[in-house]
């Protein structure tokens, strides 16, 4: 650590990999939303925060929040390949009475900042967090990764609403703009577009990126704070299911769990051998 | 009420760095001291309930100690699910301080009425719920309340209520205040309706009755202590709120009751009705619509203890 992109690039195979052998040992939904966004957390995780897994709660440690909690088993396999816990813990994945649920319980392992499920919530906690960083006078960040189907919610824009005003330049909001919420084209759900218009009319300082390009996703995330004393809205398209060529941009991996078949032939596609299920 | 709560957070501002005040677009002159020596803890956090509770849980989570301040549905209803899951699942220490409790904003319609705030909340695990009887109680609840290890929900009433106690009560969440002694009824008040429990008390005194009350300002962690004591000795207990009398003190007395197989005295529970208002008026013309009179409850009782 720090990675150069191509070892960030493997590692996001070896994270596709194991969500997707999770998702069949753990009998749980959600790949397609995990799969679109992993880019994003390894480039976090393995590059842009400034943490310690040996110092988990350091008051003056960056904070990362994965508001869209439906993607948190791609953020366990992160949290321990990132050293945060034992990679044996992740064989527990929800299982009867283990630490690490579908969507993540408050501190369930060290590094994981918020507990998140239900949508819309992990902005207002971000923005408090980047607020307690000025009155702390600590110089940390606070990045934080919405869905695009997140964004229906009102309190998303409450918050969009507030950062700007307090000009927080420490908080860095990425969506994962992936155009599948769970039943439908988000384009067509909700009137969404021009996306980055409206963060940008909200007052942030807004990129459009490739949300699936690590150079891209690496480059963006360098840039907290920006120079230009507002928070930072990435807008990263992404492809729903990306990294699996069955998978991808087909919204019924929203709830879909692939078969033993489908893990190895995954597990072949990201050059991780044979998987052990 | 609101007086006393501005008073009492500048002066838990001054002594502990932790306090951040924010406000839902409300009381902005009252709190011109605490702005004024602490610019940097106190935000109006505009009209965005849910942002407000969401952010507050942020600021915790980082070791500060929000105090969140609005009107009582908007702070309560408007956003129970970021109460529920930013504050309650991760149990962070946040004092949710809302004014206008019960019908204390009357006039401004039903939409501004509170009366199953009490219900909403205490539901929610690891929450308290505290009612403070008059302005030295709300002193006392918001000092308890910064220091508690968890959320607590403070509801005030407004400004001006009469004030009972001569001075700053020992305050403790989850410990009745007991105003009067008393053997045949026991009067427990919880929130703003305490100057209205005190004439009933005197009411009923005057005919001779014994009558004890109880300032029972929490209303979770309830004081099973002191309800053991009054339901063993007394004829009848009386819950007084100015809440619906579904869910609220009424309702958790009722709940506690229904499994003691030693009680004694009989529950009256006295609160608002299962209906909206939907006619102009008063908090008093409100409460007489409810049947929350003196006149009210002091018949009720006679007749419960004939």
């Amino acid at each position: 650590m720090p990675m150069r992109i191509e070892e960030l690039e493997a590692m996001a195979r070896k994270i596709r990999a194991q969500a997707v052998r999770m998702s069949h040992r753990g009998d749980s939904p959600h790949l397609g939303s995990q799969l679109s966004c992993i880019d994003i957390l390894v480039a976090a995780y393995f590059l842009a925060l400034r943490i310690d897994p040996k110092n988990a709660s350091a008051p003056d440690r960056d904070r990362f929040i994965l508001s869209k909690g439906h993607a948190a088993p791609a953020l366990y396999a992160v949290l321990a390949e990132r050293g945060f816990f034992s990679k044996d813990l992740i064989e527990s994945y929800n299982t009867d009475g283990s630490p690490l649920p579908e969507q993540p319980s408050p501190n369930c392992v060290p590094g994981l900042e918020a507990a998140t499920g239900s949508l819309g919530h992990g902005l207002p906690i971000g923005v408090g967090m980047a607020l307690a960083a000025r009155i702390h006078k600590l110089n940390y960040r606070v990045f934080v990764t919405l869905s695009d189907g997140e964004c229906n919610e009102g309190s998303v824009w409450e918050a969009a609403m507030f950062a700007p005003a307090q000009k927080l330049d420490n908080l860095f909001v990425i969506v994962d703009f992936n155009k599948w919420q769970a039943t439908g084209r988000s384009e067509e759900v909700m009137s969404i577009q021009p996306f980055a218009d409206k963060w940008r009319a909200f007052g942030w300082s807004t990129y459009e990126i490739d949300g699936n390009d690590m150079k891209q996703v690496v480059d963006v995330m360098s840039k907290v704070p920006d120079g230009s004393g507002k928070p930072i809205a990435v807008i990263a398209n992404t492809v729903k299911g990306k990294g699996v060529p069955f998978m991808e941009d087909d919204n019924n991996w929203h709830y879909r769990i692939p078969t033993a078949d489908e893990v190895q032939q995954v597990w072949t596609l990201m050059g991780q051998g044979n998987v052990t299920l | 009420m609101r007086d006393a709560f501005a008073r009492e957070i500048t002066r838990l501002a001054d002594e502990d760095p932790r306090v951040v005040l924010l406000s839902g677009d409300i009381g902005n002159r009252m709190f011109n001291t605490f702005k004024d020596r602490h610019p940097d803890r106190f935000y109006n956090c505009g009209v965005a309930e849910a942002n407000m509770m969401g952010m507050a849980a942020g600021l915790a989570m980082c070791g500060l100690r929000p105090v969140l301040y609005t009107i009582v549905p908007f702070l309560t209803t408007r956003c129970l699910e970021q109460i529920r899951v930013d504050a309650c699942y991760h149990h962070q220490p946040l004092t949710i301080v809302g004014v206008g409790g019960g019908l204390s904003y009357a006039s401004l319609g039903a939409t501004h009425h509170s009366c199953e705030d009490i219900a909403f909340l205490r539901m929610l695990p690891g929450m308290s719920v505290v009612c403070p009887g008059d302005a030295m109680e709300v002193t006392g609840a918001i000092r308890a309340a910064v220091a508690h290890d968890g959320p607590v929900y403070v509801r005030l009433g407004k400004k001006g209520e009469p004030v009972v106690h001569p001075a700053v009560p020992a305050f403790t969440i989850g410990k009745s205040i007991r105003l009067r002694e008393g053997s045949d009824v026991a009067l427990l008040s919880t929130g703003n309706l305490l100057p209205l429990s005190i004439e009933v008390a005197d009411k009923l005194t005057a005919t001779g009755v014994s009558v004890g009350l109880e300032s029972f300002h929490t209303v979770k962690p309830l004081d099973e202590e002191c309800l053991n004591d009054l339901f063993t000795r007394c004829r009848v207990v009386a819950t007084i709120e100015e809440h619906s009398r579904l869910g609220g003190l009424g309702g958790a007395v009722a709940e506690w009751l229904s499994e003691q197989p030693a009680a004694r005295a009989r529950l009256l529970r006295f609160g608002t009705a299962d209906r909206f208002l939907h006619e102009a008026g008063s908090q008093e013309h409100a409460r007489k619509q409810y049947g929350l009179t003196t006149e009210t409850l002091v018949d009720s009782i006679r007749t419960a203890l004939r």
